[in-house]
């Protein structure tokens, strides 16, 4: 009973860290930026895809995760100065299509480069599970939640402790004000972006073991990525990660005490509710309105 | 009678109360005028009793209804129309659609017989157009009637406002700010076009800066300050308080007049 | 003279059946009659989705989902319940409109990306259902959909089928420029561009675009159950996310706001890959370049620009 628990628990947190790292991306640029970034999951198949080719080619595995993190940053700066750049001042629906052609565009040269097969990556360190109130946890899991930890980390330290972060919060708050002390906003949007391919892919690499990666892969993800969000609360940072594992866990829950075949569909009916019952709690932003 | 009563108004916004404790009330063809430097409340004042926010304290009553939990739509379809300071236009739509949908509320709502293009509907769109000519005549817009109304100049989007809040047919009015920005010609044409209109019967809630125009027209006038009443009365009355005079005014005694900031 | 000419209700439905006629009399092949019938089941509900997103300004990434309902209500009730297909169209666009109004409501207070995300879900929801009851979709294969009889001949040829949808699209426009041309359609495209002034007028903005939603889920539902019937067999890709962004590409390339524009963004995204066909792996790519390009060149959408320009160019 316990273990059953356990089991469930444990590979609902590893993908809700994934759900909570694609939610973390989406805010980074959302806030910087207000764009919503529907490419976002096409970031986290980048990794993936990019890392199971380098070390298919005999690349070691560090070195490629960090080929793949690159390709991803430069995948971001293009997608920002490309696509976003030029129509900066378009009203929403525009900025929400142009992001969905990004997407198409991304996973389209995907499944040329590395076809519509899935792909797998061997687990960082062995495949077999440890043993753990009865549970059996795969090494893997553990490198996916310490993972998580240290890229929430590393974004807290950046955004908060050096220079380039700070001017990213600041052109967050207020870009007209962070402009007029001197903050490069067509720098720190292109920053925004890169960061958030980086952690994306990151997220990208450490998963691929698990789940497996495919083209397609990106639409799911960046979908439940973005109903973390709703869960966790659009544009903080922590309540994006924290609604990334309540999600991975309930969809892990239903998945093993209910039905496997809509598990996806959890997710979705969760956000969902979510957006509907509380459009003004959760959004924040109902009234506001300037007029 | 009073057409429209504030009592007790009152709204917050993190902490801050944006409105408070706001009461005054209105007859028809008054035109009763709100005054206060900026951040004072006035444009809050508009939303509260238009239906855009929703007050935490006091009410509205239009003819003695409490009005106040009502949404803008069933405000404006009891008779209450508003503009706004910084310019609502219908931007992609033409200067004489912009008034036609003024006077939404009193066309059908059959939507089958909408998709079916009915005659009724044919000619309920000839009445819609003809009357709303009538609007663009009295702003002198009718020139521009076939423009996009996003092509327009500000002066001229500043009456479009109007017009189209007349379309409705409204009993009382609201206007935020009907001559910011525009020249001293423009701003004597609106002048006139606010008369006119309350001559018509039409009640005026107006909130403007420029006390030229507000000294001129206004039958009572109230001074608003960190969301608090100051003062309320007629014009020379208001103008010679001195907490006005102090408050509004600033210690520029040179002012002292009131007829111009 | 020729611009009140052009204002004239009757004035694009008339020209788009006149084109559909002379394409009809011209067309030399089955293939394209059968890829000419396609372009204009696509822009059936082009134009639907255009009433909500070109004309009202409000997204949805999900309107496949209303498609797939319309394909699987032909495909499925005269195979499992033995009900006309004629009568199954109608319960295909009855339950999509039922559907629309039961969720419309709630998901229009949204606006934006939320709008954007709980349409896309929505649509993700349906093919999900599509993909699982095997028993009643026949899963990730589909199923096969029986031919249409009226009067006792069964419909089959391409050219019948082009009849049939450049009737039911002409129609289709003819009702959303009535619609359009009514309080109704003057309050959506208000809504559009500033909901508080359109409230402030009087107008229930919650209403309108609840009616305009599910007057293009029903369009939707209405292309999908056509789609079924012409093919001959339905699959849940029919439903797919892919399939929602088409329907939003095409409104978006050929004009938000343009009822012909709609039409020449489902020509395009319809002849384009058929021409291209060697292209075939490069799908997802050219319809996602061609969406940024359009976007950042031409941002109105092909229609509008290119009309502005020639107006300009008269004047």
């Amino acid at each position: 009973m316990l273990a059953q628990f356990l089991q469930f628990a444990m590979s609902g947190l590893t993908v809700g860290a994934v759900y909570g790292i694609v939610a973390l991306g989406f805010t980074l640029i959302y806030n910087a930026s207000g764009v919503m970034n529907f490419a976002q999951g096409e970031f986290v198949m980048i990794g993936g895809m990019v890392t199971v080719s380098a070390v298919g080619a005999g690349v070691p595995l560090p070195l490629a995760a960090l080929i793949a993190v690159i390709v991803a940053a430069s995948v971001g700066v293009l997608l920002q100065r490309l696509a976003i750049e030029p129509v900066r001042d378009a009203p929403p629906v525009v900025l929400i299509i142009i992001t969905v052609g990004a997407a198409l565009v991304i996973r389209g040269v995907a499944q040329i480069v590395f076809g519509k097969q899935l792909h797998k990556l061997s687990d960082f360190s062995g495949d077999t599970p440890l043993a753990f109130l009865g549970a059996s946890i795969l090494p893997q899991a553990l490198w996916v939640l310490a993972g998580t930890v240290l890229i929430v980390t590393l974004v807290w330290l950046f955004l908060n402790l050096t220079m380039l972060g700070k001017a990213l919060i600041a052109t967050s708050a207020n870009r007209l004000a962070a402009k007029l002390v001197g903050i490069n906003i067509s720098f720190i949007l292109a920053l925004a972006f890169a960061l958030s391919a980086v952690i994306g892919a990151a997220a990208g690499i450490l998963v691929t073991p698990i789940t497996f990666t495919y083209a397609e892969v990106g639409t799911l993800l960046a979908l439940k990525g973005f109903a973390a969000l709703v869960l966790g609360g659009l544009g903080s940072p922590l309540g994006a990660v924290i609604g990334g594992l309540l999600l991975g866990l309930s969809e892990a829950f239903a998945a093993g005490y209910l039905s496997s075949t809509y598990k996806d569909a959890v997710a979705l009916l969760l956000m969902i509710a979510v957006l509907l019952l509380r459009p003004g709690g959760i959004l924040g932003h109902a009234g506001a309105e300037r007029v | 009678m009073n057409l429209l009563s504030v009592e007790h108004l009152g709204i917050s916004f993190g902490g801050v109360r944006a409105v408070d404790d706001v009461s005054f009330s209105i007859s028809p063809g008054e035109i009763f005028s709100i005054i206060g430097p900026n951040g004072a409340g006035k444009t809050t004042l508009f939303n509260l009793i238009s239906g855009v926010y929703r007050s935490d304290m006091g009410r509205v009553t239009l003819r003695g209804d409490d009005v106040s939990r009502l949404p803008p739509e069933a405000l404006a379809s009891r008779g209450l129309a508003r503009t706004f300071q910084n310019l609502q236009i219908f931007a992609r739509m033409s200067v004489e659609e912009n008034v036609m949908v003024g006077l939404h509320r009193h066309e059908t709502r059959n939507v089958l017989a909408h998709l079916l293009g009915l005659p009724s509907v044919m000619a309920e769109n000839r009445r819609t157009r003809d009357e709303a000519r009538r609007y663009l005549d009295m702003l002198h817009l009718r020139q521009v009637a076939d423009e996009v109304a996003g092509s327009l100049s500000y002066g001229e989007l500043k009456r479009l406002e109007i017009a189209r809040a007349m379309a409705s047919r409204p009993d009382i009015l609201l206007l935020d700010e009907p001559a910011a920005g525009c020249n001293p010609t423009e701003t004597a044409e609106i002048d006139e076009i606010i008369v006119s209109i309350a001559r018509t019967g039409v009640a005026i809630l107006l909130v403007e800066h420029d006390m030229k125009l507000v000294m001129g027209v206004s039958d009572r006038v109230l001074v608003l300050n960190q969301g608090r009443v100051l003062a309320e009365g007629a014009p020379d009355e208001v103008a010679r308080n001195p907490s006005v005079i102090d408050a509004y005014l600033g210690h520029d005694k040179g002012a002292a007049g009131g007829d111009h900031v | 003279m020729m611009a009140r000419f052009r204002q004239n209700r009757w004035f694009e439905p008339a020209l788009i059946a006149l084109i559909i006629i002379i394409i009809g009399l011209v067309l030399p092949s089955t293939y394209y009659f059968r890829i000419a019938t396609l372009v204009l089941i696509a822009g059936l509900s082009a134009t639907g989705l255009n009433l909500l997103l070109g004309y009202a300004g409000q997204i949805s990434l999900g309107h496949a989902g209303f498609v797939g309902i319309g394909a699987y209500a032909v495909a499925v009730l005269p195979a499992k319940f033995a009900v006309p297909s004629l009568l199954a169209i109608f319960c295909g666009t009855l339950v999509s409109g039922v559907v629309a109004l039961i969720i419309g409501r709630p998901i229009l207070r949204l606006k934006d990306h939320f709008l954007a995300v709980a349409t896309l879900a929505f649509g993700i929801l349906i093919a999900m259902v599509l993909n699982n009851e095997q028993w009643l979709t026949g899963g990730p294969d589909g199923m096969a959909v029986s031919r249409i009889e009226l009067f006792g001949i069964r419909i089959r040829s391409a050219q019948s089928w082009y009849w049939i949808s450049g009737t039911v699209l002409v129609l289709a426009v003819v009702l959303a420029r009535n619609l359009l041309d009514s309080s109704t359609g003057r309050a959506l495209r208000a809504l559009h561009d500033s909901e508080v002034a359109a409230r402030s007028a009087g107008i229930d903005v919650a209403r309108i675009k609840s009616i305009v939603f599910v007057i293009s889920a029903v369009f939707a539902s209405l292309s999908g159950s056509l789609y079924a019937l012409f093919n001959g067999h339905v699959t849940p890709d029919i439903a797919s996310f892919l399939n929602s962004i088409e329907i939003v590409t095409m409104v978006v390339l050929g004009g938000m706001g343009s009822l012909s524009g709609g039409l020449v963004g489902a020509v395009i995204l319809v002849v384009l890959p058929q021409a291209l066909s060697f292209f075939h792996e490069y799908e997802h790519l050219l319809l996602g370049v061609l969406m940024i390009l359009i976007l950042v060149f031409m941002r109105a959408g092909i229609v509008p620009t290119l009309a502005a320009r020639w107006a300009r160019g008269r004047l």
